[in-house]
């Protein structure tokens, strides 16, 4: 049979084929490389981070851990409201929150699933002091010593064993509660000997070290710790056996357990700061939106909420949400027919047109689409005023009477012409280019076999142009339902899309995983409709001017 | 299409019928744009055609928004960040994207239709997505160029809008850079080097010239696209990062100064001047190209 081929350098010609082959596929990867990197980095990690900001919802568990923990056995149906060890957890998760000034936001945050809670955990974080000044009082009272951070530290601070597991836990803790690194040098390890004789007292005070080393840039040695750790420390007392300690200030822990001073009683004590943590209400919201992940803003953006008992909708006068998607399609789609109905005899007349003359009144068109939006949208703010040149017009023609002008602006009339005037040249420009290449014999031929001339349009012609009018719809929609300055100026509150809902959620209302969730939507909306486009008309058929 | 002489009046009044709704269409697309225009030589501080300039009273007319746009430091500073970003933007997505196109043309691209996607996408999304996404990613990049590479607080906000504005205007980069490249005779490229011409010395003495009109109308798009962006510098942007079309965005939104018909006057000249270049520049390339003009 015949030999292998050889290339010029004595390879087989097969495999240097493929070499040549490879070396080409590298240099194009090459070539494209840094701008896909460049795109991946500054548009789709964004993009994906909005992504999963719409499901995230670390907060929660974040701000309240303990809590969550406590609350993860108990059953709503079956009980009452949780026992007193999770009013015990909520006291110390919240106080920390409150001292990093983060309890707020979780009232925000909870707030958009039940109404209420905002408030409830602002005033509840400013009387936390007072709860612990239940036990801080009389143990200072006892020893002026409890009222020295020095006491403390020297209490707490590690001498033979550190517990390692607990500072790394605490600065875990930390980290996620502000939000900021907490990995930074503290003076301070907690002693293994005492974690383990007064696990609480020891956790909160390590808490507090790492806090206000890593996130107030002091030395926990020479500052006092909160009075949430008398509470700490008394409840750690009440059941410790430090009979065999022998470690630092043994005998001031010794005074304080044999006095057997007073701890608050932390359900009667938050139920007394607000009746309703005495319901399940607050409870139960939290343990629903404890998951790290949740369907929580989706459900919100299409006007559900998240209960114990499963999916809830909005009773139908509240429900604005769904209304604004339905708007923006329907307004959408308003806009789109009004451009085919604008459009398609501009493009019949410029196909037809001689070439020369169709060139200079396709400048007409390509003007607008040249000119800057923001120009374009002050225009039409210009036109369509009360005070603005169409009322005058019609003043002056005499059609409408002075003290009787048009309202056009500020409502979905002003938004559907607007914007019907600036996506028009996205409509006409595809429709053109397929009608440039519809022949005309055809419509000779079809007249010269009787049909008239509707007949000949509408049996003929327009079959033939239906593809320019399904391109150039797809893009007006697609446009449109993602529009959001020109419904801004124009629309008043009545004519806004979808988008002026997630641009106010962003900046206002600050609720940023419902403007995610919002997004996501939209943005699944978007996609499905440019792979139809991509199916019917290809991307790669783009063209621009 | 002329009338025949035989036509009926039927098909008259439908001839010229035709021609008036057409006539009145053009009217709708144009006189939004041509209103502006007298308007912002008013007089007075009013959106509206005032009685004096209707009886064209020359004290009805007046330069005063243009010189208020000169010398109010607002608008100053809006002109200034919009001539700082955009062709900083236009010079990163230009470069990026012509060198992605070349490389996309080669005829043996490993998941091109995939690239492809990926790069054309930042068009294909709506601003007020691509807004939200870069408003959380963009925040924590900022903290992370301040905080670790100890950057300016200033500097670092332009860099996170033109690295926005940048990406937005790659794909028509690469869309009219592209099709430039279709029509591109690679045996030119074969023929310089066999004449012995590097890579570098065949890219800038025998392909850039060829496809040269692709990449200045891929530059205009690219710039246009960051000049008159106002979603994502919005949310982007902080007050000292202010664009042109962000003033006239919250000019119209909050009390609005004629002023802002003066500066889009103004941007209707330059994109008349844009729309021209553009086109010649099509003109230019399919005559390059063998192509008659059309």
């Amino acid at each position: 049979m015949a030999e292998t081929m050889l290339a010029a350098d004595g390879t087989p010609l097969k495999r240097s084929l493929s070499r040549a082959l490879r070396r080409q596929k590298l240099r194009a990867l090459g070539l494209i490389a840094p701008l896909l990197f460049f795109v991946l980095i500054t548009f789709i990690v964004p993009i994906a981070s909005m992504l999963f900001r719409s499901v995230e919802n670390e907060i929660v568990s974040n701000t309240l851990p303990y809590t969550v923990e406590a609350l993860a056995e108990w059953d709503a149906d079956q009980s009452d409201i949780p026992s007193e060890a999770t009013f015990q957890a909520m006291f110390f998760d919240m106080f920390l929150a409150a001292e990093a000034k983060r309890h707020t936001r979780l009232g925000t945050r909870l707030n958009y699933e039940t109404t209420g809670l905002s408030s409830l955990f602002r005033q509840s974080g400013r009387q936390l002091g007072d709860v612990a000044d239940i036990s801080y009082e009389p143990l200072t009272g006892l020893d002026k010593a409890w009222d020295d951070g020095e006491t403390w530290y020297t209490l707490m601070n590690a001498r033979d064993a550190t517990d390692t597991a607990l500072m790394a836990e605490q600065r875990k803790r930390i980290a996620k509660l502000t939000d900021k690194e907490a990995s930074g040098t503290v003076n301070f390890a907690p002693d293994a000997e005492v974690a383990a004789l007064l696990p609480l007292a020891a956790r909160e005070y390590t808490a507090w070290a790492i806090y206000v080393a890593t996130q107030d840039g002091r030395d926990p040695a020479a500052r006092d710790p909160w009075e949430a750790m008398a509470p700490a420390l008394l409840i750690d007392l009440k059941t410790a056996d430090i009979s065999g300690y022998s470690g630092p200030i043994a005998d001031m822990l010794r005074a304080a357990q044999d006095t057997d001073l007073p701890v608050a009683d932390f359900t009667a004590a938050f139920t007394e700061m607000d009746e309703d943590w005495g319901t399940k209400v607050p409870w139960e919201t939290i343990q629903t939106n404890s998951s790290k992940y949740t369907s929580g803003y989706f459900l919100n953006a299409v006007d559900a909420r998240k209960t114990a008992e499963g999916v809830a909708w909005q009773p139908d006068n509240k429900q604005i949400l769904i209304k604004l998607f339905g708007r923006t399609i329907w307004m959408s789609v308003l806009i789109m027919f009004s451009c085919i109905a604008l459009g398609y005899p501009i493009a019949w007349l410029l196909a037809n047109l001689p070439r020369r003359k169709a060139n200079l009144l396709l400048i007409l068109v390509l003007l607008p689409f040249w000119t800057s939006l923001l120009v374009r949208t002050s225009a039409w703010k210009v036109m369509l005023q009360q005070q603005g040149v169409i009322n005058d017009v019609l003043v002056w023609i005499g059609l409408v009477a002075d003290d009787n002008r048009l309202i056009i602006i500020n409502n979905q009339f002003g938004t559907i012409i607007s914007m019907t005037h600036i996506l028009l040249p996205f409509m006409i420009l595809p429709m053109y280019s397929v009608m440039q290449t519809i022949q005309p014999t055809y419509l000779r031929a079809a007249k010269s076999l009787g049909a008239t001339n509707w007949t000949a349009f509408w049996r003929v012609y327009f079959p033939q142009s239906i593809p320019g009018i399904g391109a150039g719809s797809i893009l007006v929609f697609i446009l449109s339902i993602g529009y959001y300055i020109t419904p801004e100026i124009v629309g008043g509150t009545k004519g806004v899309f979808i988008s002026n809902r997630i641009a106010y959620n962003i900046s206002s209302s600050l609720n940023w995983g419902l403007a995610a969730a919002l997004g996501s939507i939209l943005l699944a909306a978007v996609l499905v409709l440019y792979w139809a486009y991509d199916k019917i008309v290809g991307i790669d058929n783009v063209k621009l001017g | 299409m002329g009338l025949p002489p035989y036509a009926t009046l039927g098909q008259r009044i439908w001839y010229y019928g035709f021609r008036v709704i057409c006539g009145l269409i053009f009217f709708f697309l144009i006189a939004p744009i041509v209103v502006v225009m007298p308007l912002s030589f008013n007089a007075q501080d009013f959106f509206t055609f005032t009685p004096e300039m209707l009886r064209f009273d020359p004290a009805g007319y007046s330069l005063k928004h243009y010189v208020d746009f000169f010398t109010n430091p607002q608008w100053q500073l809006a002109m200034k960040n919009s001539l700082i970003i955009a062709p900083i933007a236009t010079v990163i997505s230009v470069s990026l994207g012509t060198l992605a196109a070349i490389g996309l043309s080669q005829s043996h691209v490993p998941f091109k239709g995939t690239i492809m996607a990926i790069l054309i996408s930042p068009m294909i999304v709506p601003l007020i997505i691509s807004a939200t996404g870069m408003f959380f990613f963009y925040s924590s990049l900022g903290n992370w160029m301040e905080n670790t590479l100890g950057l300016d607080k200033g500097l670092v906000g332009y860099i996170k809008v033109i690295l926005a504005h940048a990406v937005l205007g790659i794909p028509f980069v690469i869309i009219t850079v592209t099709a430039t490249l279709v029509g591109f005779d690679r045996s030119l490229t074969r023929a310089a080097a066999n004449m012995g011409a590097g890579p570098v010395t065949t890219f800038f003495r025998v392909q850039m010239p060829l496809i040269l009109p692709g990449v200045i109308s891929g530059s205009l798009f690219a710039f246009i696209t960051s000049f008159d962006e106002v979603v994502v510098v919005l949310f982007v942007g902080s007050a000292s990062q202010k664009t042109l079309p962000w003033q006239m965005f919250i000019g119209l939104r909050e009390q609005i100064s004629p002023t802002i018909l003066a500066v889009a006057t103004i941007l209707v000249a330059v994109s008349i001047v844009l729309l021209t270049t553009v086109e010649l520049l099509r003109r230019r390339s399919e005559r390059l190209r063998g192509m008659s003009p059309s």
